[in-house]
């Protein structure tokens, strides 16, 4: 069996993406990096977008982000079931390429906001968190300026009955509608959330939580099972 | 406009020219008419002028500075010294940091968001320069009475200023500080901090050398940023036309740095890098007189070439220009294909001004004229050098004279340490440090509010050697102490920084400093001056740490008010297994709570004394630096034995503060007795050389023992455990109202 291949993309201005493949190698698989210009997915298993400001967030959060020559490749792969995470502004470029419903906008607060935020899995039906149990409670760390996601009412009462809802937070930290901190498409392959699970892998740095080690070992648990 | 050229000048000597406007005194002038031997271009008065500022060369500092050097402890680990952009100590496994704190003070005031954003982005280029991956900062900020109106115009500016530009960098803001007084309402502090990492064998330094060599100038185009700024901004009083000088702030653009720190390091993988130099103050100016005057001695630059972001700008202002996210560098002709590529895939523009020559000269031309000649030296090394006349303020005698003794002592302690923990000085400040990003890059092991930042050294530089170490930061100052007396308040500034980077665990190694001070032309400012950089020099000395960099920013005053002295010094430090970090405060219950240090009635400039009854005089806590040396040492091998569960820094607010800090880390509460019969000065002297620490019950032994051995004192205090902060006798507060009053100060200033 060889290793579960991850790639782990990088923008300009991606910041999170060393803490990304760490995370991923620390799970076990390998960690592919992916060049945002290249038109080339080097036939990975499955997709991490990190966080950062990609493209200085100019424009808007993700929006450029989702042009580049790697998103050409990325978005059908994804349509068709290629596993893909985003985190932060992966989650926003996610949403700003339609694989992901909604948007996510300035925070309540209008601070960008660092600090571990407590969470509820609500679903473990996804290629994520298969590790998790629904309704269990973590710890992840966030850190944005622009988390609160919205989406129109119909999106939001559908997000809400397909169990689409992955992540919830407890304690509101930016105004999310539904307090919504992350959410998967239908077929619970593209997983975007704004907190950071590669900041929570490890006892020594990073938030005081291995809670992100789950996202991890549930996806390479699939890729091996598949 | 007419075009004044070396030819020009020489024709019209007598022409009058606007040196005073830039701040240049009549013999200045004077001196660079002799070195030409005709009177200066306007391109090189614009040269000399902002490399003779106060700012750029140091004139009025450098006497005292040279202290730093004479003085100087010896040290393997020093491998870079002062007089580069940033000092470089060996830290062991082929392994160097690059350090450095540098002032943004002036900019903060007139423009809070833009002036602390490009603070964070020079000193992160410094640090790049040096050939290093940047890999955290630390902010140690001073502003106003949190109270007065103009701070709430200041601070939210300021934070959110550091927040964007770091975050947006992906650098971790892993610690620094936050103090307020009402000294500093016109003139805010912001010294920022930056660390890098390198191996040993990739030390870059800022020189020229190699006739043939190509100059690049790369990173950001050039606009009309900070036209002025060096000589003007950074360097004179302003008192009410900061209005009219707002444009000369500069604007930065931290996508674009980070691209450039990127670039950088692919730049030095690939080896196609001579020299290296970052573009801050006095831009184009200063990087090509400090780089031709360091190599070969010449330089041939074409004006015309720079990119402009305004094709409007004079050769005189692309001189000045301080555009942010640019560097120059030397590069071979062989290498020059490979690092046009590099820069390409970054999208960062990279153009060939010039090259290096061995004429010692640095020659400039503006439309096939020539309109510089000069000898680089001259204004980069040779500024002009002043003995400033020192005087012990009139008041200061009288000041030392009003002790704190005739303060009335309070009846209530509990009152009191829950007054104390509410202030804005001791109370949380979440509020601004949950605006930094202090996870990213994964390797952070102690952020705020620990004592010192602290971060594992990871498989950041190709090639590197595996290692198990780790690096502490921690910056202190304490103006109060050095209005006090400014020997001693340096040395406390130091004492306390090196005493958080050891109660991690941390070996402290080095030292960064930033000069705080009023103007240099108050010989009572010089003074303080003088005393402070003596002060800091002997203890460097004692303590074996040497200054390896940093920053004198004067000036920081409003008409002929000055703020407190306030020396801030950085220290960084090496633990050898980072697993064996120290956390900070109560990490268990059931742990024996031990004060390490002696406790003396020291209240002079204490927050006790400030807080409570608005006094500020006396004397500070006495600097016992051998003591200092000696609980280091305790503290460092107790680490490294894993006697210790949790520690913490006794300085402000006293054992006090220290205790119900401890138990707000985790939520742990403590009984304890006091040592001593004075319940008061028990809890609120300020005495330095202190730390609190917890251990197993069963690992007391080997700590005293330890102690002993290093001949510092030692008491058991009691236990941790409970909800609340039980002093036997003295007062008990449950953790959840310390925690109320700790955590309110700021938001209710600040919303």
């Amino acid at each position: 069996m060889s290793a579960a291949r991850v790639g782990v993309v990088t923008f300009p201005g991606t910041l999170d993406d060393q803490d990304a493949a760490r995370a991923v190698r620390l799970a076990g698989a390998l960690a592919v990096p992916l060049w945002h210009a290249d038109h080339d997915l080097k036939g990975v298993d499955a997709v991490f977008l990190p966080g950062g400001f990609s493209y200085g967030d100019y424009l808007r959060c993700g929006a450029i982000s989702r042009f580049a020559p790697l998103m050409g490749e990325l978005i059908p792969a994804a349509r068709a079931g290629l596993p893909v995470l985003g985190t932060c502004n992966g989650f926003q470029i996610l949403c700003e390429a339609h694989l992901l419903p909604g948007a996510l906008t300035r925070n309540e607060g209008l601070h960008y906001i660092c600090r571990d935020q407590r969470l509820r899995v609500e679903t473990a039906a996804t290629a994520w968190t298969t590790e998790f149990a629904a309704g269990q409670e973590i710890v992840l760390p966030i850190k944005h300026g622009e988390g609160r996601y919205v989406a129109d009412a119909a999106t939001l009462e559908e997000l809400e009955r397909e169990g689409r809802v992955v992540f919830r937070y407890l304690g509101n930290p930016n105004g999310s509608l539904n307090d919504i901190a992350g959410i998967t498409n239908e077929s619970g392959t593209v997983v975007g959330l704004m907190p950071h699970p590669e900041h929570a892998v490890e006892d020594l740095t990073g938030a005081p939580s291995v809670d992100g080690r789950g996202l991890f070992t549930s996806i390479l648990k699939r890729l091996v099972n598949a | 406009m007419t075009l004044d050229t070396v030819g020009r000048a020489g024709q019209t000597p007598d022409e009058r020219q606007p040196y005073a406007e830039l701040g240049m005194k009549e013999d200045e002038y004077q001196r660079v008419r002799e070195i030409l031997g005709r009177r200066p271009t306007s391109s090189e008065l614009a040269i000399y002028s902002v490399m003779w500022s106060e700012h750029c060369s140091y004139k009025s500092s450098k006497v005292h500075l040279r202290q730093f050097g004479t003085k100087a402890p010896h040290s393997d680990a020093l491998l870079v010294g002062m007089g580069e952009n940033a000092g470089v100590v060996d830290i062991g496994d082929g392994w160097a940091a690059t350090f450095k704190i540098e002032s943004h003070n002036h900019p903060s005031y007139v423009e809070p968001h833009q002036g602390a954003a490009t603070g964070v982005g020079g000193i992160v280029r410094d640090i790049m320069s040096m050939g290093a991956r940047p890999v955290a900062v630390m902010d140690a900020l001073r502003f106003g009475g949190a109270d007065q109106p103009d701070t709430r115009r200041v601070l939210p500016g300021v934070v959110e200023g550091i927040s964007h530009y770091g975050n947006c960098l992906g650098l971790p803001n892993i610690g620094g500080e936050v103090a307020f007084d009402p000294c500093y309402i016109g003139n805010p502090l912001v010294n920022a901090l930056c660390v890098g990492l390198l191996r040993k064998d990739q030390i870059k330094l800022a020189t020229a050398p190699g006739p043939g060599n190509k100059v690049v100038l790369f990173g950001a185009r050039t606009g009309a940023d900070g036209i002025g700024g060096a000589s003007v901004l950074a360097s004179a009083t302003f008192e009410d036309e900061s209005q009219a000088k707002r444009p000369a702030v500069q604007v930065g653009d931290p996508f674009m740095e980070k691209l450039l720190i990127e670039c950088c390091l692919e730049l030095y993988q690939a080896d196609v890098v001579v020299g290296i130099q970052d573009l801050g103050a006095a831009g184009v100016s200063c990087a090509t007189t400090e780089l031709a005057a360091k190599g070969t001695g010449g330089m041939r630059v074409d004006l015309n070439l720079v990119p402009l972001r305004d094709p409007t700008l004079r050769p005189e202002e692309i001189l000045m220009s301080e555009s942010q996210e640019r560097m120059m560098a030397v590069v071979t002709p062989d290498d020059i294909p490979a690092f046009m590529a590099i820069c390409e895939k970054w999208d960062v523009p990279a153009t060939v001004i010039g090259e290096v020559t061995d004429t010692g000269r640095l020659v400039m031309t503006w439309d096939g004229e020539v309109i510089v000649d000069i000898p680089p030296g001259t204004a980069a090394d040779e500024g002009p050098v002043y003995e400033r006349p020192l005087r012990e303020p009139a008041g200061q005698a009288a000041l030392n004279a009003d002790g704190p003794e005739r303060l009335p002592r309070p009846v209530d302690l509990r009152e009191t340490l829950l007054t104390l923990l509410g202030s804005p000085n001791l109370g949380s400040k979440e509020w601004v440090t949950s605006q930094y990003d202090r996870y990213v890059r994964g390797n952070t092991v102690l952020a705020q509010p620990a004592d010192a930042g602290m971060l594992r050294i990871s498989e950041v530089m190709p090639g590197a050697q595996e290692t198990t170490r780790g690096i502490a930061l921690a910056t202190d100052g304490n103006g109060r102490y050095a209005k006090l007396d400014p020997y001693t308040g340096a040395q406390l500034a130091l004492a306390e920084a090196y005493r958080n980077v050891a109660v991690t665990g941390a070996r402290p190694l080095a030292v960064t400093n930033c000069l705080n001070f009023g103007s240099p032309e108050d010989p009572e400012v010089m003074w303080q001056f003088g005393e402070a950089v003596r002060g800091l020099a002997d203890a460097c000395k004692t303590l074996g740490v040497p200054v390896t960099g940093g920053n004198v920013s004067f000036y920081n005053q409003t008409g002929s008010t000055a703020i407190h002295p306030t020396p801030v010094v950085g220290v960084l430090g090496v633990i050898d297994d980072v697993a064996r970090r120290v956390r900070s405060g109560f990490t268990a219950p059931g742990l024996r709570v031990v004060l390490l240090g002696e406790t003396r009635e020291e209240l002079g400039g204490s927050e006790w004394a400030h807080v409570l009854h608005g006094h500020l005089g006396g004397l500070p806590p006495e600097a016992d630096l051998p003591a200092e040396r000696a609980l280091a040492s305790v503290l460092v091998a107790a680490a490294a034995d894993g006697l210790l569960e949790g520690s913490h820094d006794l300085s402000d607010g006293g054992l006090a503060v220290g205790l119900a800090e401890a138990c707000l880390a985790l939520g742990v509460g403590c009984s304890v007795a006091l040592p001593g019969q004075d319940a008061f000065v028990g809890l609120f002297s300020e005495s330095a050389a202190r730390a609190l620490v917890c251990v197993r019950p069963e690992a007391f032994d080997a700590l005293a023992e330890l102690c002993l051995r290093h001949e510092v004192p030692c008491y058991g205090l009691g236990t941790t455990g409970g909800d609340a902060l039980a002093v036997e006798g003295v007062l008990e507060i449950s953790v959840e109202e310390l925690r109320a009053a700790h955590t309110g100060a700021l938001p209710a200033i600040f919303g």
